[in-house]
């Protein structure tokens, strides 16, 4: 048996005790029951998967779980801080930023990175950083309008 | 009092146990004289003659004064979870916060035979507001009685009854039915609400799924967590059409907890972690016979025309023969398009649990009550066994009409006695894709010395009529379809093909509109006015002028070197106008499109938002099948298996895109979901056209083709 594997998992100490080369994807989804990050391609090429890794993000179903010890692990399901939304969440509500919300959580995450790295971007650089997020419904407007107001709103914060 | 009649194949226990389950004995329960001449609008053909005649079918009054909305249709994006409780709302006069919603579960939904052809306002949404309509002039009955005032003294709003000369005295549904079951006879069919009574329709609400789906509240199929819950991989044949030759299962069976299920071909990997499964069912030693079909992506147009159905005449006008004896000129062009799939974010996937007899499926499907009837049929189950029961739906665009997964996760459930979730791998989604056909049309046209079309001929196959119905005013024309988009009866693909948003309908807008660009081009007319010119459709004319002015439109005949792009449709009852502005990049053959304007008439808008935001979605979307999207296939292989080489829209692509919806109000709702697509083949290839001067006979216009297009220009 392989030594746990500890983390910070949306604000909670926990530790993992298993094959520490199973994916992060699946571990956040089956052992610690969190559904938020999706499975949309298991090769990196969607970004469905995205959450965030001490601040970065980081596509889970490429990283192993082993890789992500002693990390700071936020999926969209921690987002919110003590029921309040995160400028980005409230935005792509407002905005309809979303339609059958699949991509939602990994575009979120992708886009509170990018945020924290670049509080105030430009449109392009909101389009550069989100481009290898897929969104299929094709609400790509609206959500570069979100992130746009998230910013304005201290998203970055 | 009459004796009580029930939905539609459910009787009176099953119908109450069904009001149980939606709460306990709560319920409004009516019945009335003569059901079926309460059921206004007929139930007929397919889609209808299943409907329920009850109103209670559709909607529930609770004592706590909350309505709950009943419907069969799923969540997939589109935004009826909104929409339909706005039309609720208004018709049965409650305020909007007081409707929830249950969508597509079997057990508790009237029968409905699915999610696809933009079909939940325009055909589901009148019986929903009928049902509201009596349910409303039951409730007034009820209040005459109880508050002693004349029927016609009576008004509703905001769920209460109230006598309109002394406001003060009213009562609240929640308190009229007060948990009893109660039934009352209506002598009267009630009118619908008009236009001017309505308060919530025709306002922009908020998606209400929006907060689920920001905070990870929002469920899919595969979101489902039950206890003691294996997942499935299952073995996939490398080819469409190769054959199980031998098989190997022990490596597999040597991964430390996994079950392997093995039923004929069907061969299943199960394990607690879907990862472990993956990685177990990769150790399967197994061969199989391959086809050789040489059917390929190359030579697929080729196959598809020799084995071509006679045609359907689907529409016609004047005489072919006469019109092109008065043709000076005449124009002739042959259109293609590829297979392209549907590869929505959320691959199919479904959870299925069987306990005390019953099997119920959590599944990512279009068509739930279609499921259950095919779940029973693989189980040899009886279909009151079987519970569908359809979470959010990560996006459909018509691949999830057919839900192969939803009966393997129920068999191995049944097989295995453990709740069992199948998820689907990107490659297996491309693979089981259901693909939009690939599919040849071709148009002879002439034109008369004055400019003037003077016949038109449209043969399509295998993408079938839809969209090529005529609305310009030729003298002599004729549509023909060869095949329906299904294909004939034969297997002419070499694959299942299946409906993509707008079935048709893209194949045949896009080769019709570049067509009459260039007949524009030869007369030497700006393609607007062209248009307009063979025009005396009302609505037509009215989205053509407003995406004109919207655009800044000026005349000019194609190719006038902008890149300005225009195309016209009717799809779902629906009228849109689309121009596009493209950059062509010479050298390389890119194309990036840098504006699209859209305006659509669609009758009376219930959301108008929502209905802007459809439009944005398939604008988008319609990026793709216009440039890039296309499956490359040899010998029944697939070889697009991920993202990587099948290019979906990306935020780069992104133009700058403006709607516009054209006010008929009093034309009732008609299709929102699909009918944007449907002219963005045919506007991005008129711009290309109008950029270079070179027509792109083949979707995608790849760099290739649009070089190719070039160099013969």
């Amino acid at each position: 048996m392989t030594d746990p594997i500890h983390f910070t998992l949306n604000g909670r100490s926990v530790r993992f005790e298993g094959d520490g080369e199973r994916t992060l994807l699946w571990v956040l989804r089956t052992d610690f029951g969190l559904t938020g990050p999706k499975y949309g391609c298991g090769e990196g090429a969607c970004g469905a998967c995205t959450v965030l890794v001490d601040g970065e993000p980081l596509l889970s179903c490429q990283t192993t779980v082993k890789a992500a010890a002693g990390g700071d692990i936020v999926t969209i399901e921690g987002l919110a801080e003590d029921g309040v939304l995160h400028p980005l969440q409230e935005a792509f509500v407002e905005t309809g930023g979303l339609q059958c919300g699949f991509c939602t959580p990994g575009m979120i995450l992708k886009a509170a990175g990018l945020l924290r790295a670049n509080p105030d971007p430009s449109r392009q650089e909101i389009i550069d950083g989100l481009e290898n997020n897929l969104c299929r419904c094709g609400a790509h407007a609206r959500i570069v309008e979100a992130v746009q107001i998230a910013a304005r709103k201290g998203g970055g914060r | 009092m009459t004796t009580p009649t029930f939905p539609t194949s459910m009787d009176r226990r099953q119908f109450l146990k069904r009001m149980g389950l939606l709460g306990g004995g709560l319920v409004v329960y009516f019945t009335v004289g003569d059901p079926s001449a309460l059921a206004r609008t007929p139930r007929e053909g397919y889609l209808g003659s299943r409907i329920p005649t009850d109103f209670n079918a559709f909607l529930r009054i609770g004592a706590d004064e909350r309505v709950t909305l009943l419907t069969g249709k799923i969540e997939m994006g589109q935004g009826v979870i909104t929409s339909l409780p706005q039309m609720l709302a208004d018709e049965l006069d409650v305020a909007y916060g007081a409707v929830d919603i249950v969508m597509g579960d079997t057990d508790l939904c009237p029968w409905d035979a699915g999610t696809f052809g933009s079909l939940s306002t325009r055909h589901f949404g009148v019986f929903l507001r009928e049902a509201a309509a009596e349910a409303k002039g039951v409730l007034r009955e009820l209040a005459a009685a109880r508050l002693k005032v004349p029927g016609d003294r009576l008004a509703t709003e905001n769920g209460a009854v109230f006598d309109s000369s002394n406001p003060v005295k009213r009562i609240t549904y929640g308190a009229l039915t007060n948990g009893n079951i109660i039934e009352r006879h209506l002598d009267k069919v009630p009118d619908l609400e008009n236009r001017s009574g309505f308060t919530v329709m025709g306002g922009s609400c908020l998606r209400r799924d929006a907060l689920d789906k920001v905070t990870g509240a929002a469920r899919f199929a595969g979101d489902i967590r039950l206890p003691g819950m294996l997942y499935a991989k299952i073995l996939r044949a490398p080819a469409h059409g190769a054959k199980l030759k031998r098989v190997d299962t022990a490596p597999a069976e040597q991964v430390d907890g996994v079950r392997v299920v093995r039923d004929g071909d069907f061969i299943a990997v199960l394990h607690a972690y879907p990862d472990v499964a993956e990685k177990a069912l990769r150790k399967i030693d197994a061969e199989f016979d391959l086809p050789k079909t040489g059917i390929d992506d190359q030579t697929i147009f080729d196959h598809l025309l020799e084995n071509a159905p006679a045609p359907t005449i689907n529409s016609e006008g004047g005489s072919i023969e006469t019109g092109r004896k008065r043709a000076g000129r005449t124009i002739s062009h042959t259109y293609f398009n590829s297979y392209v799939a549907h590869a929505p974010m959320e691959p199919h996937a479904a959870t299925a649990q069987m306990k005390d007899g019953r099997m119920t499926v959590w599944a990512s499907t279009q068509t739930p009550f279609p499921l259950k009837d095919q779940v029973a049929a693989a189980l040899n189950m009886p279909p009151e066994k079987i519970r569908v029961v359809t979470p959010f739906v990560g996006g459909g665009f018509g691949g999830k009409s057919a839900s192969m997964q939803g009966i393997e996760a129920a068999r191995l459930a049944k097989i295995t006695g453990r709740p069992v979730q199948v998820g689907w791998s990107r490659e297996e989604e491309f693979f089981f894709d259901a693909f939009r056909p690939a599919a040849v049309v071709k148009i002879d046209a002439g034109l008369d010395d004055s400019g003037r079309i003077t016949f038109y001929d449209h043969n399509v196959y295998f993408a079938g009529q839809r969209g090529s119905e005529q609305y310009y005013d030729f003298p002599h024309h004729r549509e023909a379809a060869h095949g329906s988009w299904r294909g004939p009866s034969t297997d002419v693909h070499p694959f299942a093909v299946g409906p993509w948003r707008a079935p048709g309908a893209n194949t045949n807008v896009y080769a019709r509109e570049l067509h009459i660009n260039l007949l524009a081009a030869e007369a030497g007319a700006d393609p607007l006015a062209f248009r307009l010119d063979h025009l005396t459709d009302k609505r037509m004319i009215g989205v053509l002028k407003a995406a004109a002015e919207q655009f800044g439109w000026t005349p000019a005949p194609p190719p006038s070197g902008r890149g300005f792009g225009i195309a016209c449709g009717i799809d779902a009852g629906t009228y849109v106008a689309t121009m596009a502005e493209v950059a062509v990049d010479k050298p390389h053959g890119t194309v990036q499109v840098k504006r699209v304007v859209a305006a659509q008439d669609m009758g009376f808008v219930v959301n108008p938002d929502g209905a802007k935001m459809q439009m944005e979605g398939c604008i988008t979307m319609g990026l793709g099948y216009a440039l890039t999207e296309e499956i490359r296939f040899s010998d029944g292989k697939i070889h697009d298996k991920n993202f990587d080489t099948y290019r979906l829209p990306r935020f780069s692509w992104l133009p700058r895109i403006e709607t516009v919806l054209v006010e008929n109000p009093d034309l009732s709702s008609q299709g929102g979901g699909e009918p944007a697509i449907v002219t963005m083949g045919g506007a991005i290839a008129t711009a290309i056209h109008d950029a270079v001067g070179a027509a792109v006979f083949q979707l995608p216009m790849t760099p290739e083709r649009v070089k190719a297009a070039m160099g013969e220009g």
